[in-house]
């Protein structure tokens, strides 16, 4: 008699179309017929991501994620924490994503090896085992296109021939024995502003989430500290593990051993609480008319709080109501366009002039006939600013020890839109 | 089947002597794998090349191994040597990697050898192999479960270890292993809880849940007084007398909260909800808010961690209320959300309503857009919520829905019809425009429930609308052969209630649509039609039911409850998977109840030596520039590369130099363990004061703690209740409460002739010349309708009387509840009395323990019931039972094919049997070759149809239909042992 083994049992890729293109088994094979009840909810869902991401089976469960059109479906066979399952998921399609630089059906098919090295070494049966990138690229070097010219000339291989030290290491993130000429430490500042304005341009809800990306190539062991200007700013933080968390409290000082290569160091949200500014604005005039077949269509945006920096790769995209088949609109700049089928508008702004304001301006031709929509349509804005945090926050400076050399450093700040809508 | 030749081709390059074609050979068997292609057949030709001393060859053949073992159980036998020769080698990487690939080769055969590698491997000096070895304990323990005793004492030894990289995965495997045995963690407690933070993020989430158990089964709870005072609000009995003790916090219980709130700053979600949740049924309500600003956080990740993220929130918001309040806004409803989501914030968002923020809610609701039909929906059930719970804005939110009576998409006017039906129930003499409103509406709203729903709300109300009522019934008659089933039992029911109360007017047209129904097609029409004819039309015949027609009609019907679908869904661990699905998935490990009284703290208790433990070292260069504050952050993991890994022979390899530099800095201990951290240091000037008591303490540790006791008493029913998933669909409910409860008789119970099984409870000799014996009455127990009855017969054969018998503390599962039987002052010696007490089972077979105390003594009992007692039976038509079947088909139904004992060959035999197996009523039946019986589980009412279907030669075949599927299981199994022996 076996019994039902915790943790994750199997996974399964699922592209699009609905192929299986990957399986693997951590304990004995599940048939790949139990996908059947995922496909049964796929059909059920009216939108990709509306498929539940747990689903029950009589003798099994799927917990899935979808990214980047890819359903990653773990089969679980017993209790475990849905949360388990979906964050180790995520954190394979990150890995994959390292590795291959895209996370797609082509780059997985085509490293399908590489794949399966490294699904072998991030569960052991089932219980997650090395997940940290740093561990992994000890034990499977990611291809090259040189690398991979070399190895079908020469016959060597993909996986490290040095046995892993870095699951033993003192700082189980870092690789040991690292080398570099230039010594070279980059943090990238990006903060995300979600809001939600309503019609009369007033703001429901607005909020900022920022993240510090790192990129550090340094030799040996170094121990870094990051202090901030303002870091009352920070409302809710969470760490690298590298992170010392009780130096964070006492002192609000970052202080780590830095994963070697890319990482996160740090995510932050800056609360509703203190008010946020609001980069953008957008005048809209949208009607329709009860009788009539024809609606009116204007927009123009301005720039608005944005500390002197301009706002660029603005995007506007809109879900028409169905009632509208076509559009006739005239953007003073950029390039806009109308899908017929999904009545989805989009506008390529680019850069906002101040002293020339973007617009979009004319008529949209509605079903003859068909009562006026109900609904105005919301829009939704992306935009970029460079070289300024929309929240103020500021690193103060940064400092290296444990290492003798000096290390070049660098700090650049940037302020993208994230879910950011306007009702109309 | 005969190989390609392609297959051929890899054989051949399997056997050649060049790495790189055997590399080459791999890599494509692997990519087959990969597509789920069979590759067995080469097995053979691969299995040869698991000792090649190409690395990445190696690998691919493990991978290949483990893959197909299982299925050549004889070849993979072959390559069991080289892994045994891996695990002598002097590198702890290829003992650790030769002791992964032979764990995982899942044949039997080798089980002693796996036992035997393990437990060398759990003494390896190095931590990594004993993590390992941690690993492989699950493995064999599924492929084996008959060596749990063995692995647990390799478990016991591997919580012992003091390494950061061992704890995870050994709780893991504790968990697998040996949930039950709580007690192995007493000595380990505080070890975990301060090597927490150091643990890799994964094992972290493991250790969480397991301490949150465990703090459960030792700890009081800290919200003791304040539940009390609630539940006092609650009844006014004087059930149980309150103590009120000053609560004090054990030390141990406050060490786990605050090592693990520093977790809630994880970048992994996993583990930010594990703590979360801990939290929650853990900590004192005024430190639960914390949770609130990390789960938000969670929030803004990506939409799967969102949705389980949501399903806890809305849990918690119902008891927690406050805690969200302040992040409101960071539930409301984006456009772009997915349907699953948005319907996700609103339930939070209506959880969450109050008289301050209702009008901001609902001003948010109004201008969610109407795109998105499942939503629409939900947004319009979740206005009437709020109506109901919140008095204030009641007519706000009825004026609102009436408004969307006017919107052109029928589906919203359906919904609204449904859910102002549902508020005018509350207040209806204040709403008869609205209910003319709605008569008005029949003319073009073609949805059969807000049809039926209409005409419903009119027959109740026909009195607050006496003009427009019989217009409707005048309409609807002209269309009753169109309408759907639904809307024509509505206007059956208009038709009675406006003849009872108008019957000039309606007469006609009452007997008009009466006939109609008579030849309807459907039973239930032609029945309904039948049974108000005789009820509302006087005749010579006509009992005295008619008499009261009237009464039976338009009886005052109590309005129907909104509430969450979350509600008391805590009794499930938050963050688990069986919280998430609300329904028990296998492995499940129940969170207990707080005790009365908290077991002994000082199980807890470590010898002072052991309590300074190695990981308090810290490198010297690592001291030069740390505070003190944050040694316990990296000090610990350098103690894991201590001593046993100098100590390791493969120290000398190159690779490693890097670390072991790391160190030969780290000679200080006795230096440094005096920094250790502040709650490190408690700790040990607790101990230091216990230490005194040492040798009291050493005796008192030899008995038996109670927890122990209750804890290895067997659990046989856990392994089955594994798939117990399905939900009740809501629809079912909506219909219930559409047809408003019909008069009918009693229901005719059968009982068994007199010969209910008695089962022991207490044996006269273990209770000391007083027996207790008990039986299921198959009564309805009065007090609680919930709780099936339990009739115990107490027999004092002692030669004194016994005194005060009652029931007390009581160690229920989850959700169990007990109503006690009034204490029995005195029995006197000689006599025998019985008593019933109530016992909510929660439709599981789980044992309900507790003590029966007399003056003198108290005896541990327990009460398992048969899964037939779950369950009352229930009057159904043939045609019910039909229908309900037809709704219980597929995995809710279990046939079973069986041949009936000699014996019981008849009807007469079998209907005994049967119901004599479990407490279910006969449902008529038009043939004699078929016996049915309906009941429904007491706890929550679901359905329980069997059938028995005789043919020739006592062949027959056994039907049960039950949505609980594990009480279908289990019913199969009973009836078919009845009718069989």
């Amino acid at each position: 008699m076996q019994l039902p083994a915790k943790m994750i049992h199997s996974l399964f890729l699922v592209n699009s179309s609905g192929d299986i293109f990957l399986e693997k088994h951590w304990k004995s094979v599940v048939s790949r017929s139990v996908c059947d009840y995922f496909f049964e909810a796929q059909e059920r869902a009216s939108e990709p991501e509306n498929v539940p991401p747990v689903i029950p089976t009589p003798h099994h469960y799927l917990i899935s994620v979808l990214r980047h059109r890819i359903y990653f479906v773990a089969v679980i066979q017993s209790e475990v924490p849905p949360l388990f399952v979906i964050e180790f998921l995520h954190r394979v399609v990150d890995t994959f994503q390292d590795y291959f630089g895209v996370c797609t059906e082509a780059a997985i098919k085509d490293n399908v090896v590489v794949v399966y090295e490294l699904l072998e070494e991030m569960l052991d049966n089932g219980f997650p085992l090395a997940t940290e990138s740093n561990i992994l690229k000890e034990l499977i070097k990611p291809p090259t296109i040189l690398r991979t010219v070399v190895n079908t000339i020469t016959g060597s291989t993909n996986v490290g021939e040095q046995l892993p030290t870095g699951q033993l290491s003192v700082v189980p993130w870092r690789r040991t024995g690292v080398k570099y000429t230039n010594n070279e430490a980059y943090f990238d500042v990006v903060e995300e502003i979600d809001a939600i304005i309503d019609k009369s341009g007033s703001t429901i809800t607005a909020e900022i989430q920022g993240v510090i990306d790192a990129c550090v190539k340094l030799t040996g062991m170094p121990d870094l500290t990051l202090s901030f200007m303002n870091p009352r700013l920070l409302d809710d933080v969470s760490f690298h593990p590298c992170v010392r968390f009780k130096r964070w409290e006492a002192e609000r000082i970052l202080s780590f051993i830095p994963p070697d290569g890319n990482f996160r160091l740090l995510s932050y949200h800056v609360s509703c609480q203190n008010l946020v500014a609001i980069p953008v604005y957008v005048k809209h005039n949208i009607t329709f008319r009860e009788g009539s077949s024809q609606g009116r269509f204007e927009l123009t945006l301005g720039p608005k709080q944005t500390m002197g920096k301009g706002l660029e790769a603005v995007l506007i995209s809109s879900q028409l109501p169905r009632g509208v088949l076509n559009t006739n609109l005239n953007p003073s700049q950029g390039t806009y366009n109308f899908d017929p089928v999904t009545k989805l508008l989009s506008w390529d702004v680019g850069k906002i002039n101040p002293q020339k304001l973007p617009s979009l301006k004319g008529s949209m031709s509605l079903q003859a006939g068909a009562s006026k929509p109900d609904e105005n349509p919301t829009i939704n804005i992306q935009f970029k600013i460079q070289q300024s945090a929309l929240s103020g926050l500021k690193v103060n400076r940064l400092d290296m020890y444990g290492e003798k050399y000096k290390p070049f450093k660098g700090i650049k700040y940037m302020t993208k839109a994230g879910k950011f809508q306007v009702r109309t | 089947p005969s190989s390609s030749p392609r297959h051929d081709d890899l054989k051949e390059m399997l056997d050649s002597n060049k790495d790189s074609l055997k590399l080459e050979a791999m890599k494509r068997i692997v990519a087959m794998i990969a597509r789920g292609k069979n590759a067995s057949d080469l097995f053979p030709a691969v299995v040869k090349n698991v000792a090649c001393k190409n690395i990445e060859v190696k690998k691919l053949v493990y991978v290949y191994l483990v893959r197909y073992a299982e299925e050549q159980q004889d070849l993979a036998l072959l390559s069991i040597s080289t892994f045994q020769r891996g695990l002598k080698d002097p590198n702890q990487l290829i003992r650790a990697s030769a002791l992964r690939v032979l764990s995982s080769i899942r044949v039997t055969i080798i089980v002693p050898i796996m036992m035997l590698a393990i437990k060398e491997a759990a003494s390896d000096m190095s931590p990594y192999v004993r993590k390992t070895a941690a690993h492989a304990i699950p493995k064999l323990y599924s492929l084996d479960p008959e060596q749990k005793d063995c692995l647990i004492e390799v478990i016991e030894k591997l919580l012992a270890d003091k390494t950061t990289l061992v704890a995870g995965s050994v709780v893991m495997a504790f968990e697998e292993v040996c949930p039950e045995r709580i007690d192995l963690i007493h000595k380990n407690y505080r070890k975990l809880c301060n090597l927490l933070i150091d643990v890799e993020e994964w094992g972290q989430v493991v250790i969480i849940n397991m301490l949150t158990r465990y703090a459960r089964t030792q700890f009081l709870n800290p919200n003791m007084n304040e539940d009390k005072e609630e539940k006092e609000k609650k009844k006014t009995e004087a059930t149980a007398i309150v103590k009120r003790k000053p609560y004090v916090m054990d030390p141990d219980h406050r060490l786990l909260l605050r090592n693990t709130k520093p977790l809630l700053q994880s970048r992994n979600a996993a583990v930010v909800m594990a703590v979360a949740q801990l939290y929650f049924h853990l900590a004192p309500k005024a430190e639960v808010g914390v949770i609130a600003k990390a789960l938000v956080r969670l929030m803004r990740s990506h939409s799967e961690v969102q949705y389980v993220v949501l399903q806890n929130v809305a849990t918690m918001s119902i008891k927690r209320r406050g805690m969200f309040e302040p992040y409101l806004k960071s539930f409301y409803i984006r456009s772009t959300d997915p349907t699953q989501i948005k319907v996700l914030k609103l339930e939070v968002l209506t959880n969450l309503a109050n008289e301050t923020n209702i009008s901001t809610i609902l001003r948010e609701f109004q201008d969610d857009h109407f795109n998105d039909k499942d939503f629409v929906a939900a947004t319009i059930q979740a206005i009437g919520r709020c109506a109901t719970n919140i008095g204030e804005v009641r007519d706000t939110c009825l004026n609102g829905l009436v408004q969307l009576l006017s919107n052109r998409d029928e589906l919203v006017v359906a919904e609204s019809v449904v859910v102002i039906k549902k508020l005018l129930q509350m207040q209806p003499e204040q709403h008869s425009d609205i209910i003319k409103h709605m008569a008005k509406l029949t003319d073009n709203i073609q949805v059969p429930m807000a049809r039926a729903s209409i005409l419903w709300l009119i027959g109740e109300y026909c009195e607050h609308v006496p003009k427009i009522a019989p217009d409707v019934l005048r309409k609807m008659a002209k269309t009753f052969t169109n309408e759907e089933d639904i809307v024509k039992l509505q206007i059956i029911n208009l038709a009675a209630k406006l003849y009872l109360t108008n019957s000039k007017q309606t007469k006609l047209l009452t007997q008009y649509v009466l006939n109609l129904a008579k030849y309807d097609q459907n039973y239930d029409i032609r029945d309904r039609a039948r049974f108000i004819r005789q009820l509302i039309v006087p005749t010579d015949k006509s009992g005295a039911l008619s008499k009261y027609a009237k009464k039976l009609f338009l009886a005052l019907k109590p309005a129907p409850v909104l509430e969450s679908p979350f509600k008391d869904r805590d009794h499930f661990q938050l963050g688990s998977l069986s919280h998430l699905l609300n329904a028990k998935a296998g492995g499940y490990q129940v969170l207990p109840d707080w005790p009365e009284a908290a077991p002994d703290p000082s199980v807890r208790n470590v010898e002072v030596k052991e309590s300074v433990p190695e990981w308090t070292k810290c490198s010297s260069r690592e001291k030069r520039k740390e505070k003190k504050a944050d040694k316990p952050f990296y000090s610990d993991s350098e103690g894991e590369s201590g001593p046993t890994e100098s100590a390791d022979s493969d120290t000398a390899s190159g690779s490693e130099s890097g670390s072991g530099s790391e160190e030969s800095g780290s000679g200080s201990e006795s230096e440094e363990s005096n920094e250790e951290s502040e709650s490190a240091s408690e700790e040990d000037e607790e101990e230091e004061g216990k230490k005194k008591k040492k040798n009291v303490e050493k005796i008192k540790a030899r008995k038996p703690v109670p927890e122990s006791e209750s804890d290895s008493q067997p659990n046989t029913i856990a392994s089955v209740q594994v798939f117990d998933t399905i939900c009740k669909p809501a629809w079912l409910y909506m219909q219930f409460l559409l047809n408003p409860p019909l008069p009918v008789s009693v229901p005719q119970t059968i009982i068994p002739s007199g010969n209910l099984k008695t089962y022991e409870l207490l044996h006269r000799i273990t209770g000391e010349g007083l027996s207790v014996e008990y039986c299921f009455s198959r009564q309805p127990f009065s007090p609680d309708p919930h709780m099936v009855a339990v009739k115990i017969q107490f027999t004092n054969s002692a030669t004194s009387e016994a005194k005060s018998l009652h029931v007390e503390d009581a160690k229920l599962q989850s959700g169990m509840r007990i109503k006690e039987f009034p204490e029995i002052e005195v029995l006197p010696a000689g006599e025998t009395i019985s008593v019933v007490m109530g016992i909510d089972f929660c439709d599981s077979t789980q044992a309900a323990n507790f003590q029966l105390c007399t003056h003198t003594r108290k005896f541990f009992v327990s009460i398992q019931p048969p899964v037939g007692e779950l369950m009352m039976p229930i009057f159904m038509t043939e045609n019910e039972f039909k229908k309900e079947q037809g709704q219980l088909m597929g995995m809710n139904e279990i046939t079973e094919k069986l041949t009936l004992e000699e014996k019981c060959q008849g009807e007469h035999a079998v209907v005994q049997r049967v119901t004599t197996a479990a407490n279910l009523s006969r449902v008529p039946c038009g043939s004699d070759k078929e016996c049915r019986f309906a009941g429904k589980t007491v706890t929550s009412g679901s359905l329980v149809l069997v059938s028995v279907v005789t043919k020739e030669d006592g062949a027959a075949q056994l039907t049960v239909n039950c949505e609980k599927m594990v009480i279908g299981t289990m019913l199969v199994k009973d009836i078919h042992q009845a009718l069989t022996q």
